[in-house]
């Protein structure tokens, strides 16, 4: 698996400088400022990806994407003017400071300032090996192991499919405060379902893995274990009977279950939202939100998760902000433009989905610290409800509070034992009141597999994690009565 | 305004130089096709967008963005291998590079016999005009304005509304081309226009939403009355709700969200979900699988859908595909690929961005309409629920095994009357399931912005979760 380099397409690393000459970029920032915005900013970004996917018994495909490209963004009193481009010469880059300006309506009657930017500092988690270095042949290889063993696990396997997909994005953050800093950020992800097919229909099996690394990502995970656990989820299911309706105790298993806490409490501790009256939590740091049992974490700086970097998209180094600690609301999270507003600093979480986007406020790793109980002390703690061994993804109304997770591997919980498994459902609660139902918290904290986390159009990378824990009721939407 | 990477004559590496109408980037993908080797097939599609997006909060601009950009996405096949690249840059050293990437992907590709590029079908595209002159006529502080207004609106209609979370604008134009080795070219140019905004209405502790929003091809296409009225209804009428009962409903689905629970459930009808043995519907072609009042079918060639179009994302021809006819499954959807190894041939429908692989998928799906206004669907229903939004569609369905259960929010119905408003619940069922249980379809369609043209629905006997 290593040193599989003998094809490798020339590595674009020239050096470890930035995207963008200091004087084109200290010019772009003069030109956007325009003599009367307050801030200017250049993002550039170089963006590569690649993937291999198999399906129905076949390599399909392998792809290959190159992004590279610069917003620039004006910010004048509460107004943002911003403008994207591809074209990275001083001309393309002008143009676009231009038209962020215009779009800002700033007034031109200030003083042209110049701007002094800071030594640029470079950043960059070390990568054992660069994914665009290994020979395909070699993720082809992983593929097809994933699948042999996946399907043959069992007769009911019909179908399996897996992908591998690894990215490097190489950012430039300058703004007129003087920042002039640079990240490289690799990922590297390996997924694999399966379709089981017995009399009750079709049911489905997954297992992703994916790390803020390169590709020793494979030194730690065995694809042909993670192809055995993605087939036993889906033969698990096809014994599934429907999920119950209705209000119930749920225990909620290691890892996957981070995305409660993303969706119940995360989104509404973040600061836009906040400032804007659409978060249940508006105006309640100092109180306490949950149950004592409750201190949940953002750390962009979880080295290796998939949330990890070493700066944000708008330049702040990423940092460990405790958003909750014993039930009590100590913080949100802070973007440049909301901080700049409240006099206060960013948190390091402003991001982007790319060069095309303006930044605004997102998690990153967001878990919730592992407590004291046994795992099957809590499960025994529950005469009758639901345990939910992985959840999938999530949605909240931030401003009602309101946020419903899937349930992709579930069981009844009856006599304090674990029984039948369960069909796919959605739990629905209420974030602040549920928060406040956390009545036990495991000492079995694991994060949980890579996200996607979606906010107004824009995907980036989240990890979450939480130990075992219990929520007094929450909402199972089945269909059994 | 317009002014980032206006590139008019530019030359060298900047992308400024590439085109913008349709004929120059289908010069540019012919050029590229015209580079393949023998044994090779190629098809590269290219596009290029302008787009002006305004966020209003506050009586302020938020922000206003300005872009333009290109795309271009090669597939290149050789003996039955796929390769695939794909760049946002039009510049002479990345398309190269590209080529060469998609060349070499193609080597490690494992062999089907009915891959491949789209060959032409002989069926005659229809002449549709998707371009509006309103969106690049129309200046930037006319769409400032309209901004700005739907959010004064949303704010001034009611006093129970606190605010506005975010109202915007936002259009795009451009062009799109397509160029294959088999002979296929195609090269069309778009417009579209919409506006958004979520209205915040509070009583008390708790704060509700209401999400609205409306798409044409150019700004005068936008109904702002109706995008306010949603608005401000979904969630004034939402306050002070509770957690409804644990039992049985119907459900009524106004247009917006019978276009969202029907199209995502025909847009399972596919060829590749159905050939690779992850569809419910596999092998259910003649039979019943909805409610004998239920006709719908995808159909890009009718103008008045916003998802109309005169090519799929192979360069076919769009055309009519009956997928249910009175509640018996026609067929799926196919692209070149499904459509060959299938044997029923490509029915037009693969869909793609310009930086994917196409697939087959929906363009517009058109339901067939009953009888009734929506009014006239509620005085029907003695037991039911009024959705006004849905929570969880990605998480809480399953299009192989059909496991439907999604958040909901909306106004019980009584004896024919709207009740009281619930939220904090959930509806399940599956796939399979809501077809069956349509019980009734309005008379009057709608044109949604998502390329859906719907009645209202009445979907019948639905699990609702909600308090003991």
């Amino acid at each position: 698996m290593s040193g599989a380099n003998e094809t490798a397409s020339p590595s674009n690393d020239t050096s470890g400088g930035p995207l963008i000459d200091a004087e084109v970029v200290a010019a772009v920032l003069e030109t956007a400022l325009g003599g009367g915005a307050d801030f200017a900013e250049v993002f550039a970004e170089d963006a590569q990806r690649g993937s291999v996917n198999l399906d129905d018994g076949r390599i399909e495909s392998l792809a290959s994407g190159r992004d590279r490209g610069a917003g620039i963004r004006v910010v004048s009193g509460e107004s943002t003017g911003f403008a994207h481009t591809a074209d990275l010469t001083p001309r393309g880059l002008a143009n676009a400071a231009r038209a962020a300006a215009d779009a800002a309506r700033n007034g031109a009657d200030g003083v042209t300032r110049s701007i002094d930017l800071d030594a640029y500092r470079g950043a960059g988690a070390p990568v054992a090996q660069r994914p665009g270095e290994v020979d395909k042949a070699t993720k082809v290889g992983l593929l097809r192991r994933a699948e042999e063993v996946a399907r043959s696990a069992d007769d009911t396997i019909t179908q399996v499919s897996a992908r591998y997909a690894d990215s490097r994005r190489r950012i430039l953050v300058a703004n007129s405060d003087g920042v002039f800093a640079g990240d490289d950020q690799t990922r590297t992800l390996f997924s694999v379902s399966c379709v089981a097919s017995g009399d009750a229909g079709l049911q489905t099996g997954t297992e992703t893995v994916g790390h803020s690394v390169g590709f020793e990502l494979f030194d730690r995970y065995d694809v042909e274990e993670l192809a055995r656990r993605a087939a036993n989820r889906a033969l698990t299911k096809l014994a599934a009977r429907p999920a119950p309706s209705g209000t119930l105790p749920v225990v909620i298993g290691p890892g996957s279950g981070g995305v409660l806490f993303h969706e119940a409490c995360g989104h509404g501790l973040e600061a836009d939202l906040v400032r804007k009256g659409a978060s249940a939590f508006a105006g309640r740091v100092g109180e306490q939100v949950a149950s004592p049992l409750v201190t949940l974490i953002d750390d962009g700086t979880m080295g290796e998760e998939w949330g990890h970097y070493a700066i944000d998209d708008e330049g702040r180094p990423a940092a460990r902000n405790v958003l909750i600690e014993d039930g009590i609301l100590v913080d949100y999270m802070w973007d440049g433009l909301r901080a700049r507003s409240e006099g206060r600093p960013s948190s390091g979480n402003g991001r982007r989905q790319s060069y095309r986007h303006l930044p605004m406020v997102r998690m990153t790793n967001t878990y919730l610290a592992g407590g004291d109980s046994d795992p099957d002390d809590i499960i025994g703690s529950v005469d009758h409800g639901v345990y939910v061994a992985r959840l999938g993804g999530g949605q909240v109304n931030t401003a009602s509070g309101d946020f419903v997770f899937g349930m992709v591997e579930a069981y009844m919980i009856t006599d304090g034992k674990l029984g039948a498994p369960l069909r796919e459902g959605q739990l629905i609660g209420n974030g602040p009141k549920v928060l406040q139902m956390i009545e036990a918290v495991g000492n079995d904290f694991e994060m949980g597999p890579p996200g996607t986390c979606g906010k107004d159009g824009q995907g980036v990378p989240v990890g979450d994690g939480v130990p075992t824990l219990k929520v007094a009721e929450l909402t199972i939407g089945g269909t059994a009565s | 305004m317009s002014g980032n990477g206006n590139g008019n004559g530019a030359t060298g590496g900047g992308n400024g130089a590439a085109g913008r109408e349709p004929s120059e980037l289908l010069a540019l993908a012919t050029a590229i096709v015209e580079r393949a080797k023998p044994n090779e097939e190629i098809e590269v599609a290219c596009s290029y967008g302008r787009s002006t997006s305004v966020r209003a909060y506050g009586g302020e601009v938020e922000s206003l963005t300005t872009a333009e950009n290109h795309a271009i996405g090669v597939r290149v096949l050789v003996d039955g291998r796929e390769g695939f690249a794909s760049a946002g840059t039009l510049d002479d050293d990345v398309v190269s590079a590209m080529l060469d990437e998609a060349r070499d992907n193609a080597r490690f590709a494992e062999t089907d016999p009915h891959v491949g590029i789209a060959t032409p079908d002989g069926v005659e595209a229809v002449e549709i005009d998707l371009w509006r002159d309103g969106v690049e006529s129309t200046p930037n502080q006319r769409k400032i304005e309209l901004a700005l207004e739907l959010e004064r609106r949303v704010n001034d209609a009611d006093p129970r509304i606190t605010g506005v979370r975010v109202a915007g604008y936002g259009d795009s134009s451009g062009a799109f081309a397509l160029a294959s080795t088999s002979g296929i070219t195609a090269a069309t140019r778009a417009t579209s226009a919409s506006v958004s905004v979520q209205a915040l209405a509070r009583d008390g502790e708790r704060t509700q939403t209401g999400y609205a929003w409306d798409g044409g091809r150019e700004p005068d296409d936008l109904d702002l009355d109706r995008v306010v009225g949603r608005a401000v209804s979904h969630s004034v009428d939402l306050l002070g709700s509770s957690q409804p009962k644990t039992g049985t409903v119907d459900l009524v689905l106004d247009p917006h969200l019978a276009s969202t629970v029907l199209g995502l459930i025909a847009g399972t009808l596919t060829g590749d979900r159905v050939l690779k043995g992850r569809s419910p519907f596999v092998d259910r072609v003649g039979e019943t699988v909805g409610a004998p009042s239920l006709t719908f079918l995808d159909d890009p060639t009718d103008p008045s859908s916003l998802g109309a179009d005169s090519h799929d994302g192979e360069g076919l021809a769009c055309r009519p595909v009956p997928l249910v006819s009175d509640g018996v499954l026609d067929g799926f959807l196919h692209d070149s690929y499904t459509g060959r190894r299938s044997g029923a041939g490509s029915t037009g429908s693969a869909v793609r961005g310009t930086r994917g692989l196409p697939s087959p998928g929906l363009h517009a799906l058109t339901v067939r309409p009953g009888e009734g206004t929506l009014d006239e669907l509620i005085a029907g229903v003695d037991h039911g629920l009024l959705v006004f939004s849905l929570a969880g569609l990605h998480s809480g369905v399953n299009p192989v095994s059909g496991d439907f259960s999604v958040g909901v929010e909306g106004r019980m119905i009584r004896n024919g009357q709207l009740a009281e408003p619930v939220n904090e619940c959930t509806i399940a069922s599956t796939l399979q399931r809501l077809l069956l249980d349509v019980r009734a379809i309005g008379g009057e369609v709608t044109h949604l912005p998502s390329g859906v043209s719907t009645p209202p629905v009445v979907i019948g006997d639905v699990a609702l979760s909600g308090a003991a």
